[in-house]
């Protein structure tokens, strides 16, 4: 797999995660709310997103590709380390994992407690818990887009990615029309945080003026070392739990997450 | 306004997180490379060290936080 592969790939898989996270509200407040204002707020919010998309892609293509590399490549280091850091205390047991369902259940038992629901026009709750999940999620999709997209020198190969997983998430949420809990997001949080840890050193070394041994190669070699390096750290924070209660399921094996 | 902060929160979410010396210590390194390159050094081997080494002391503080390092 090239270059270009790796990156769909990455924005695929961090783009699912956050959609998953959106579609879970969308489909608490969709249920006890009414469809209509669920869905015109997340519609509202794409619309926004739309615009900021439209404004700031132009904008980052026309920052010289060194600049942009060590500026944009060192905010991705920033945001696939934090997001690789969760993931670690994740899978060592040192943070709740995340639960897509009892996610839903407490959105469902806000929705229902908030009251008020209108029997005409639209349910401003409804719209605006669902407008904010996915401008939030969706700014954090913009961000992996723009960032991938720029420093790969082709912003509508990042989209390609991006739109795939927000289509086929939303595919299957509305398919389902349930949370999607079989689908292995705190794996994926991992992965994800491993892939945009390693293309963030790799982008922000090379505009500091790293030679990388083996070119491109050398990005698969920083996956394998990162990955490997978080899963070492997980398992070696693990056996001194202060609160066994707080443990998720066994780790992955290096070899699964890494192949 | 609310709105506002929102976003706010979220960008600041995006670059400091939960732990800004990840933030410190990336800067920081990016600085290192980059003097190590400009006086023709090799200098690939510190960004991955360094991120390792920065994942390393983070999870420990929170593990530490955690209680469950005496």
């Amino acid at each position: 797999m090239g270059a270009g592969g790796f990156l769909v790939l990455s924005v695929f898989l961090a783009c699912c995660v956050e959609s998953v996270e959106a579609l879970t509200v969308i489909l608490a407040t969709g249920v006890t709310r009414g469809w209509r204002a669920s869905l015109w707020g997340a519609a509202g919010a794409v619309a926004v997103l739309a615009v900021i998309v439209a404004v700031m892609g132009p904008a980052v293509t026309r920052v010289p590709l060194d600049w942009l590399r060590l500026l944009v490549g060192g905010l991705l280091l920033v945001f696939g380390l934090q997001w690789l850091r969760k993931a670690t205390l994740r899978a060592a047991g040192l943070k709740a994992l995340h639960d897509e369902a009892a996610v839903y259940d407490r959105q469902i038992a806000a929705a229902n407690a908030a009251g008020g629901k209108p029997t005409s026009g639209l349910d401003r709750y409804a719209f605006t818990l669902s407008f904010k999940a996915v401008l939030l999620e969706g700014l954090e999709v913009v961000f992996i887009v723009l960032t991938f997209g720029a420093n790969q020198g082709s912003i509508p190969l990042a989209a390609v990615g991006g739109i795939a997983a927000v289509v086929l998430v939303s595919a299957a949420g509305f398919a389902v029309r349930a949370p999607l809990t079989r689908v292995p997001e705190n794996t994926l949080k991992f992965l994800v945080g491993v892939m945009l840890t390693a293309f963030g050193v790799f982008w922000s070394g090379e505009a500091a003026g790293v030679n990388w041994p083996g070119a491109d190669g050398a990005l698969l070699a920083l996956i394998a070392v990162i990955g490997l390096a978080a899963l070492g750290l997980a398992r070696a924070a693990r056996p001194a739990l202060a609160d066994p209660a707080l443990a998720g399921p066994a780790l992955p094996d290096p070899a699964e997450v890494i192949r | 306004m609310k709105a506002l902060r929102a976003v706010l929160a979220v960008l600041s979410d995006l670059v400091i997180g939960d732990d800004w010396r990840i933030t410190a210590g990336i800067i920081a390194v990016l600085g290192l490379t980059a003097v190590l390159a400009h006086h023709g050094l090799p200098a690939w081997w510190l960004p991955p060290l360094a991120v390792v080494a920065l994942l390393a002391g983070t999870v420990w503080a929170a593990r530490r936080r955690a209680g469950s390092v005496p």
